[in-house]
């Protein structure tokens, strides 16, 4: 089982630092384009002008709009993961006194061990909804953010199990490509909707990913299960968490009823598999588990 | 002057195989070796907790004395072979797993006394524990698997031809030993409210 989630491992993380890059590069792409294309454009209108009026030769809109994208994607890339929190107002946990959060740095610390990656810091996002999300470039500054409705609700094991699913994103890169996609949408509101639909595509699979390496770090594929189902049944939308960080999240903050749907339409449309699909590959896992161990299903 | 082209080709592609599955073992074998002292930067967490715990049971615990005395013994047996290096490391497991079920134990018993429960900072006392018995198996958790995954490596044809060029050797994995500790009832200490 591990040889196989290893190559699994190895090959997502290559797939996402290809496409965060071929993100990067369409984006200054799709400006340059713009830009080029603008110049020509003038530089067709000015050319049947007399000899002594302006000629546009030189493409000054393409360079300066190339320019211009490059930077905002560097700056998107470098400042993306603080982005992400700030739009959800999340306050960062140090020197936790609280019990709830007090458990929580020691369930991160605990996952991040059997994840095998650096402690994330982590940060509460103050909204009664269920939710949390990872965020970062590389997981040696990663980020991990629970709602406080998920600190209220969720036992220690499944808190356990939700932390563990954030930071199978973190290992395997999808934040990565996750936050420089957010980011970039909150650089242009032009973007918004193209970018959606990128991030439509790139976030089924991955939550399923996700939930196999939960259970890999936990040995607990049941604690996601019911952690699962007491996110879905608080049906409450997430408010602090806006739509361009929504495929982030481990379960969509929108409560869209497309979520619950399988099929062409579904797929194509929504940022996350349908919860029961996860929930019932999960327990699935959880009962192959207790059978090869021999006990019973409590 | 066709075949000495191919043989040539051959020569690389095998060349260039043979360095890919000889870093890949020693990146595996390197990560190995690291899961390893991450375990062992766990254990030293927990030996330096202990202490701490005992002390602040202690007044309340005049009359389980042997119980106490008990986890004052594992730790300090648990350090001394920690001391003795990592080359023991069946010796290491063993002690820690003493460690391990005379602290449950202890924990049972301060589930008996709903005084000492009330007084405020064992409820804390309980998770710190609970995380550093946790963070332990987490660790050790990561070890056998990454040193699994090293010894199939080793093993799988045609990795195995490299695996003596990369001095690769199969790691041990942590084991518990006995079938009785193994039998050890789970004590609930995740602060759950029981069903």
């Amino acid at each position: 089982m591990s040889g196989e989630t290893s190559l699994n491992l190895f090959q997502q993380q290559e797939a996402n630092r290809r496409r965060t890059a071929l993100l990067v590069i369409g984006f200054v792409v799709f400006f340059a384009w713009l830009g080029f294309g603008g110049d020509y454009i003038y530089h067709l209108y000015t050319l049947a002008e007399p000899p002594a009026a302006y000629h546009h030769t030189f493409p000054w809109f393409g360079i300066a709009l190339s320019l211009v994208a490059a930077l905002m994607a560097w700056y998107a890339y470098a400042t993306g993961p603080e982005k992400v929190l700030w739009s959800t107002g999340a306050r960062e946990v140090v020197d936790a006194t609280d019990p709830k959060e007090r458990q929580l740095v020691n369930v991160v610390e605990e996952m991040a061990i059997a994840a095998g990656v650096p402690r994330p810091r982590i940060w509460i996002v103050d909204d009664p909804d269920p939710n949390a999300f990872a965020t970062g470039t590389e997981p040696l500054h990663a980020h991990i953010a629970v709602t406080q409705g998920l600190l209220d609700l969720c036992t220690r094991d499944e808190l356990q199990a939700v932390i563990g699913h954030e930071l199978g994103h973190v290992k395997n890169l999808d934040v990565r490509l996750m936050t420089t996609l957010a980011a970039l949408v909150g650089a242009v509101a032009l973007m918004h909707d193209i970018a959606q639909l990128l991030a439509l595509g790139v976030s089924r699979k991955r939550e399923y990913l996700a939930d196999a390496m939960s259970a890999q770090f936990t040995r607990n594929p049941l604690a996601l299960a019911s952690a699962l189902q007491k996110i879905e049944s608080a049906d409450a939308p997430t408010t602090h968490i806006k739509r361009g960080a929504a495929h982030l999240c481990i379960a969509d903050p929108l409560g869209r009823r497309l979520t619950a749907h399988e099929g062409l339409f579904a797929d194509a449309l929504a940022t996350h598999p349908p919860m029961a699909k996860r929930i019932t590959i999960l327990r699935g896992m959880g009962y192959a588990q207790l059978k090869k161990e021999g006990g019973t299903v409590a | 002057m066709g075949g000495s082209l191919i043989l040539l080709v051959l020569v690389v592609v095998v060349a260039l195989w043979m360095v890919g599955a000889y870093n890949g073992l020693v990146s595996l074998k390197n990560q190995t070796l690291n899961a390893f002292k991450q375990i062992d930067v766990q254990l030293k967490r927990r030996h330096d907790l202990i202490p701490n715990l005992v002390n602040a049971v202690r007044g309340a615990m005049d009359f389980e004395k042997s119980t106490l005395e008990a986890v004052i013994q594992a730790r300090n047996q648990a350090v001394k072979v920690n001391a003795a290096g990592p080359e023991g490391i069946k010796q290491i497991s063993q002690a820690e797993n003493a460690l391990s079920s005379a602290l449950q134990r202890l924990m049972v018993v301060v589930e008996q006394y709903p005084q000492l429960k009330a007084t405020g900072n064992i409820g804390q006392l309980q998770e710190e524990l609970t995380s550093t018995e946790n963070k332990v198996a987490f660790a050790r958790q990561l070890y056998n698997d990454t040193a699994t995954q090293y010894n199939t490596k080793q093993q799988q044809f045609p990795t195995n031809f490299v695996a003596g060029l990369a001095r690769a050797q199969p790691a041990d994995l942590w084991e518990i030993e006995d079938q009785a500790e193994r039998a050890v009832p789970q004590v609930d200490l995740s602060m759950k409210p029981k069903p």
